[in-house]
Parts: structure tokens; sequence; C-alpha cells
């Protein structure tokens, strides 16, 4: 990333963020196409399918039973229909769910292994599967700052890095189908446990027909030595992407998780259904940080993810702490609402979030904080921008059950307006059922301020650099909240997505 | 045939239980419509999202849950007003008021009131969109009286409305305010042991309603009440509802700003103890050029009692330099009270400043201590602060006479507890 030649850097404006919009050509970054050749499961979701995905994953049989149980619950369950999004009815039976590039029919034993177009595709991606590299973005990488890597390629896990060096430390970080074989007794317990095969519709989806995902056991008192992240590619087309993601934090561990995902850009929309659930036991730590940039449809709103999210952290112990935070930028559909079951005395929970939506965009994500324990706090901030024709809507839940005296939430959610076709929208419950907890809730809508425009105007930015710089100043608590690699492609995000709103 | 589900077979046992004005005319075609609007649609059930927070069986049941209360004490007595009272169901109208027109639903059956014609019900009918009312069709369709008021100038005093008696009540009341003309209406009484009222204001350009409402202080009362208004180019509206006590209660207000550079300004002041059940449900839907909206609700909630507040602001694509504006606060004076609360922003326009606040908690201790620390016994400290934090939705009310009124009334009913 470099900043163009041709721009003049003038005072008060931060390099950064005109390398960011400059350096960047504002069609989406990731929409091109890996050419690998594919081996699919029949079209079309039956209760054969469940079978064949769970066989190509060589699980045993309380795996496959628990598939089939979500799958005959999922044939009884009807689309939710509550969120403000609007989009053409899902052909489920016009869509692929198991699609794995034929040279992982055998498992590579290690990285060396893997199909170098594989590899590459994810070098592209500025995500390269080698074990001294951090995610790309940040240069120089400091010495000491490790990330592993878990790549899922469809509906695959293609290898994860530093997997020896995170085993020296007794963390397990491998994918989901892996975990299942090698540690039957961690996922039994936890698998479900969080988000169960029955909560709703996609979830109950994603029980039925997950591939692959990441799997994360911290053991106690461990801090895990560097942080995790799982990137997820949707190539093939018409395909759904069904990851499941279980991350546990044993006392008094501590982990940071990123995650990424993109896909190519198709005129058909793809849909992507998945399930991370975090159990968290006494003193332990989750930051769980997204950057969700998948294809988010053309101009025209044609193409694009659907993106049906069920996210879930269980702050089971005393003391333990999770904080989500995340920056939706892709997808044509977002229904997506990472939560917080503050269950243990003293836990935390906290959701930082910025959504943009531009063009045909739509999102409808916020959180839920359901304070059960005692002394719970919650802090929840949400920035929503809508530009173009896109809809944004944060919805939110904050519970506060009688026994959970002495709890505290504080929530504020701020939306931002670029034009006039466009609309921003704020669903929050708020439920208070005993009188020693406080709760706060604030939100504003409004537009761009004209005088910050004139400044930066007045200061020979244009428009878009002005727009740009701004709503990064309005997303600052949030960008501030993830780790340093994912707060600068966010930043660069929040430009990107935002190209086209203005004039 | 195929039994009906159970919102159909509320719907039908609550219609069957009720006899639908004879007549013809415009009033008989609007409670045809409406009858049918509520076939359409059903009774309210828990099962609705508009009625998460409050159950709605003992609206909705064909009989009363509750027997009939004592007739109450007039709170604005004292307050210079031309009254209407309607005891019974028998509407008893003051003499000729300068700049008012004042007939009943029933004269309609019979006159051609060609004004109420273009009203009856259609605010209502609209105000069914986007979220459904069902109560108010009911109410539309099944009224059995209710005031036409047209304001056609200034009036000298308020006109204070009434109502008490023994039966279980539905009447649906249609307000017009012409172009210029101004008019304050109170409300009170304990109107039977359930009522459903139904208002209807259409204000034209410049035009001014003030609307001051006291529900209570009686325990034992389950009310549902609507507001539907319109608002035109500079039109005010204002209402504020005093509420005290009262078993279940709910006020919907659904209020339409279609005129450029208009005012609508809606607030309540609740408390309660036990099994009281307040829910103060707003719809405001700005569809002009700048326009302001405030809604400011407070409650204060003892003892196992219950506070609900939905509020929503819609801004249309084009209503620019729109200001909403809306705080719903509660003081959760024990362990056993709850506070729900769906205050809700839907925005399609970019130049806007619109917010929404609540909170939710205890009685402040460090000014409870203060005032402790200075002889205040603990009760009477508890009412002070009480009264303070109420106070900041009464200042809602614009008339200096008529807050300071309620301000004494809150005063009073607090310290009798």
């Amino acid at each position: 990333m470099t900043a163009l030649d041709d721009v003049q850097v003038k005072d008060g404006v931060d390099q950064e963020t005109v390398d960011a919009v400059k350096s960047l050509s504002g069609t989406y970054k990731h929409g091109w196409n890996t050419e690998i050749e594919m081996e699919f499961a029949p079209k079309g979701l039956t209760e054969e399918i469940v079978r064949l995905i769970s066989e190509k994953n060589d699980e045993p049989e309380w795996m496959l039973e628990w598939r089939l149980d979500a799958y005959r619950r999922w044939v009884k369950l009807e689309e939710p229909t509550w969120a403000m999004v609007d989009y053409p009815e899902i052909d489920f039976q016009d869509q692929y769910y198991y699609a794995r590039p034929k040279s992982m029919a055998e498992k590579p034993k290690s990285l060396d292994e893997v199909d170098p177009k594989l590899l590459e595709t994810y070098n592209k991606l500025g995500i390269p599967l080698k074990e001294q590299a951090i995610l790309a973005g940040v240069e120089p990488a400091p010495e000491d700052r490790k990330v592993a890597v878990d790549a899922v390629f469809d509906s695959v896990s293609v290898g994860t890095t530093f997997k020896a060096e995170l085993a020296k430390a007794g963390v397990i970080f491998c994918s989901i189908s892996e975990a299942i074989k090698d540690h039957p007794e961690l996922v039994k317990k936890y698998l479900g446990s969080v988000i169960p095969a029955s909560d709703n519709y996609y979830a109950t989806l994603n029980a039925a027909v997950f591939s692959d995902g990441s799997f994360v056991y911290i053991p106690k008192g461990v801090r895990c030595p560097m942080e995790l992240s799982t990137y997820f590619r949707i190539n093939a087309e018409n395909t759904g992407q069904f990851e499941r993601t279980l991350i546990i934090a044993d006392e008094g561990a501590y982990v940071s998780y990123l995650e990424g995902c993109t896909a190519p850009q198709r005129d058909t929309a793809q849909l992507h259904a998945a399930c991370v659930e975090l159990v968290l036991l006494d003193d332990a730590e989750i930051k769980y940080s997204t950057v969700q940039n998948w294809f988010p449809g053309d101009e025209e709103g044609k193409g694009g993810i659907y993106n049906f999210v069920t996210k879930r952290a269980d702050c089971r112990g005393a003391r333990s702490k999770v904080m989500w935070t995340q920056v939706e930028t892709g997808s044509a559909v977002t229904w997506k609402y990472p939560s917080c079951i503050l269950r243990g005395d003293d836990s935390q929970g906290e959701f930082y979030s910025i959504a943009i939506a531009n063009n045909y965009q739509q999102a409808d994500t916020g959180t839920k904080m359901v304070h059960l324990g005692k002394n719970t706090k919650s802090r929840i901030v949400s920035k929503g921008i809508s530009a173009g024709k896109a809809q944004n809507t944060y919805r939110g839940l904050v519970s506060m059950h009688p026994k959970a005296k002495n709890s505290r939430n504080y929530t504020q959610c701020d939306s931002l307006l670029i034009g006039d076709t466009c609309g921003a929208h704020t669903v929050p419950y708020i439920e208070v059922k005993n009188n020693s907890s406080r709760v706060e809730h604030e939100a504003t809508t409004s537009k761009v301020d004209d005088d910050q425009l004139f400044y930066c105007r007045s200061r020979g930015m244009d428009e878009e650099e002005a727009v740009a710089l701004v709503v990064n100043g309005f997303c600052k608590e949030v960008l501030q909240a993830l780790p340093m690699e994912f707060a600068m492609e966010a930043q660069q995000l929040v430009a990107i997505s935002l190209e086209g709103s203005v004039g | 045939m195929m039994a009906a589900d159970p919102k159909t077979q509320a719907t039908e046992a609550r219609i069957a239980a009720l006899t639908l004005p004879e007549g013809n005319g415009w009033l008989a075609k609007a409670r045809q419509d409406a009858l049918g609007r509520l076939q359409a649609t059903g009774l309210p059930s828990r099962r609705d999202e508009y009625w998460r927070y409050t159950k709605p069986a003992k609206l909705v049941q064909p009989e009363p849950a509750l027997s009939v209360p004592a007739a109450g004490e007039d709170p604005f007595a004292g307050v210079d007003a031309h009254v209407i009272t309607i005891e019974d169901g028998v509407i008893t109208l003051p003499g000729a008021i300068e700049g008012l027109e004042i007939a009943t639903l029933a004269n309609a059956a019979t006159a051609d009131i060609h004004w109420a014609r273009d009203l009856y019900g259609a605010l209502e009918a609209a105000g069914s969109g986007p979220v459904a009312r069902p109560m108010a069709m009911l109410n539309t369709a099944f009224a059995t009286d209710g005031l036409l008021i047209h304001v056609t100038g200034a009036v000298d005093r308020p006109v204070h409305l009434r109502t008490t008696g023994a039966s279980d009540p539905i009447l649906h009341h249609v307000v017009k305010v012409e172009r210029g003309a101004t008019l304050t209406l109170l409300e009170s009484g304990n109107i039977g042991a359930r009522s459903n009222i139904a208002t209807e204001v259409e204000l034209a350009d410049g035009a001014g309603f003030h609307h001051l409402r006291v529900q209570g202080p009686e325990p034992a009362l389950h009310v549902n009440t609507h507001i539907f208004a319109r608002l035109g180019a500079e039109a005010t509206f204002r209402s504020f509802t005093l509420a005290a006590h009262g078993e279940l209660t709910r006020n919907e207000a659904v209020i339409e700003l279609t005129g450029d550079d208009a005012t609508a300004t809606i607030g309540g002041a609740a408390f309660g103890a036990g099994n009281f059940h307040h829910d103060d449900t707003v719809f405001i839907t700005h569809d002009a050029v700048n326009c302001e909206s405030r809604q400011v609700f407070k409650k204060v909630l003892r003892d196992g009692a219950t506070g609900v507040f939905q509020g929503k602001i819609l801004v249309k694509e084009g209503a620019q330099k729109t200001d909403g504006y809306q705080i719903s606060q509660s003081l959760l004076l024990d362990e056993d009270a709850q506070f729900l609360a769906k205050p809700e922003l839907e925005i399609y326009a970019d130049d806007v400043a619109c917010s929404h606040g609540s909170t939710t908690g205890a009685i402040d201790e460090t000014a409870l201590f203060y005032l402790r620390s200075r002889g205040v016994p603990k009760r009477r400290a508890v009412d002070m602060l009480v009264l303070s934090f109420l106070a900041e939705a009464v200042e809602e009310i614009a008339d200096e006479d008529l807050r300071e009124h309620v301000t004494e009334l809150l005063a009073d009913w607090l310290a009798r507890g």
C-alpha cells in the first residue's frame, strides 16, 4: 500500500487516511476468482446431503445424529421475516452445500503439501499461509507479533499455521472437522451448548450442514501466545458456506481471535450462514474481531452474499470477559447479532460495531446483552453508516434479569446518513427487571456535518476524501477497539465502501 | 371448515358481545369499513410484536374483568373551563361557546355533519399503517357515542371533558381545528371499569391543539386509549398525560406531521405500585420539511409495577430538516419493579437531527442521603426526589397555570401514597 505520488498531504490531514482513499481503486478489491478444480456434492438439501457432508468429514456417528436431528427440525421451520431486510426468496434447493478443491480430497499433512493455487489465493488476499508473516497491511511487522491462521476455502479448511508452536503452550487450534476426530470429548461437551441446534432458522441449517470451521481450546491459565485468525473465502459459484467456529477459553485463559472474509464478484447472490460459539469459564477473556468484507453486490444491487450469522458468547464463569468487535462493510444482506450471555457473576460483555451499507446493501445487525449474573457489565457502541440506496438497521437487546443485581449497561448507537435515498434505523429492546441495575441508552441520527466537511474541503481535500475522513472520525471509538492490523484494514474499508456515495 | 385460530376466535367472541349501532349514511359506512379491517386483522394477542410487553387479554376479552370503580374526584376542580360531561353514556353539552361547534356521534347518525364525515375513522385507518391498531378499529366500528368538536376560532377557556360511569364504554371523539384556531382540551374521569377511547384530531395549517389528560388515581381500571393526529403546516399539537395507579393502561398516540414547520410534543408522567401496568406507545411520522417532534415520558414504579414505553420516530424520504427527540426514563423504587422499552428510529432522510435516550435505574442514593442528612424523613425525601424526577416531564405542559395545577396535583397524590 503506497500513497500515490501526486497526493499532497495538507496540514492536519492524516496521511494514512489519504493513502487509504487514494491507493484503492474503489471497486471491490477481492472480487476475483480462483480457477481451481472443485468437487461438489449434488445441488440441494436432503438428508442424503447431510449424511454425505458427515461422511466426507469422516465423522463419528454421534455427530451425524446431531446433524440429522438439526436437519429434521429445520425442514419444519420458517425463515424469519422480522429483520428490516428485503430480498428475493432463497431457493435452498438451488445451492451447493459442499464444495472442496479436488486437491483437498486427501488432507495435506502440512502446509507444504497444500495446492499452490490455494496458497496463491491467500497470498493474493494478503493472508500468506506461512509461519513467519502476520496479516498483510502493516509493515514492518514487529518481531514478536505472530498471527496463526486457519484458512477456510468454500467448504473445507485448507490449512492451519503455527499449530506446533501453539501446541507447546497447550493451545489447540485446528479446523473443527479435525477437532471432531481428535478432541471429541471437548467438541461433544461444548458444541451446541451456546447456540443449540434449535436456536433459529439459520443456526439450525448450519447445525445440519456445516462443513468446516475453526476450533480453539485455550487451557487453564494460558494466555494464547499469538493472535489466532480464520480467513473465510467463498470461491465456487452457487455455493453456500456454512462454517462453525467453537472457541473455549478455560479458567483464566486469554485469546484474541480475528476473522476475515471475502468472496468473488458474481451476478447471483450466495448464501453464508455461520455459527460462532464462545465459551468462557472463570476469569477467561476472549476478544473476537471481525472484518466482514463479503462481496456486497454491484452498484445495481446484483449479486452479493446473504450473510445470516449467529454468534454468541456464553460467559459461564465468574469475572469472564468477552469483547466483540465487528466492521461490517460487505454482504448484500447482513443479519447478524453477536451476543453475550452474562451468566457468571461480575462477567462483562462488550460490543463495538461499524456497519456500512452503500448502494443496495441491507444490514440488520446489533447485539444482545443478557445479564443473568450479579454485578455484570455490558457496553455497546454501534456506528451505522448508510449511503446510496442502502438500509442500515441497528437491532439490539439489553435484558437485566431479576437476579442480575447491581448490573450496568451503557449503549450508544449512532447513525450517519450520506445522501437522501438511504435509510438508517434503530430498534433497541430494553428490558430491566430489577432496580439495582442501571441501563442507559442513547442514539442519534444525523448527516455528515457540513462544518467538518467545509473545513476539510477548505484544506484542499476533494469531497470523497473529506467524507472518508469525517466518517473515520465518526467510527473512531470502534476502530480503536480493533487489534492494530485490523484497525488499518478497517479504516481503508470504511473509505472504499463509501466510494461513489458522494456527488 | 377448519377450526378458526385463537386470534380469530377471540376477535369473533368480542364482536359477538357487541352490537353495531344502527343507522345509515357515512357513519354506518365508516363503521362497516372498520369492522372489515378488524376482522381482517384480528384483535391483538400476546404474540403480536406491538404487544410484546403488554398482555392485551383483559382489554380484548368480551366482558370487563373488573367491577365498577368509584366516580373519583375531579382533578381539574378549580380550573376555569367549559365542562362537558359523559355520565353513564349520557352526554351533557354546555351552552353555546364562541369559536366552537359541538355535536355528538348520536347526532351524526341523523344529521349530516359534513366536516366529520371526512375524518371519522379516516385518521384511525391511516394510523393503522404500518402498524395495525385493531383496538382502534374495534372502537371505530362499535363506538357507542362520542363528541364531534369543530373549532373555528379562538376559544376563551379550556374545554373539560369529564367522563364517568359504570359501563364498559367505547367512545370515539373527533376534533377538527380550523386554520389559526386553538383549543385546549382537558380530559378526566374514571371511565368505567374498562374503557376504549379513540380521539381523532385534524389540525389545519397554523391550528393549535393542547391536550391535557389525567388518568387515576383510582387503582382498578383497565384503560385503552388512542389519539390520532394529523398536522398541517405550522400547526402545533401538544398532549400530556398524568397517570397514577390503574391496573392496566395502554395509551397510544399516532401523530403525522404532514405540513411544513409543524410541531408535535407528547409527554407523560406516570407512577404506580403493585399490579400497576402502564404502557405508552407512540408513533410519530415526519412527512414534511422542517418539523419538530418531542416525546418525553417518565415513570416511577414500585412494588412489582411495570412500565412500558414503545416510541417510534419515522422520518419519510424528503422530510428534511426534521428535529426529532425522544426520551424515556424510569425510576425503579424497589427490586420487583420493571421497565421495558423499545425506542425506535426509522429514518429515510439525511438532513435530520434525531435522537433518543432511555435510562432506567434506582433512586439516586447520594441525593437521598443528602436530604436525610438535612433531617428530611426517608418517605418524604423519596417523594421529593420522585416529584422532581416527574416534574421534568410536567415541564412539557406549555400553559403555565395548567402546569402548576398538575404539579400540585402530583404532589398531593404522592403525599397520599
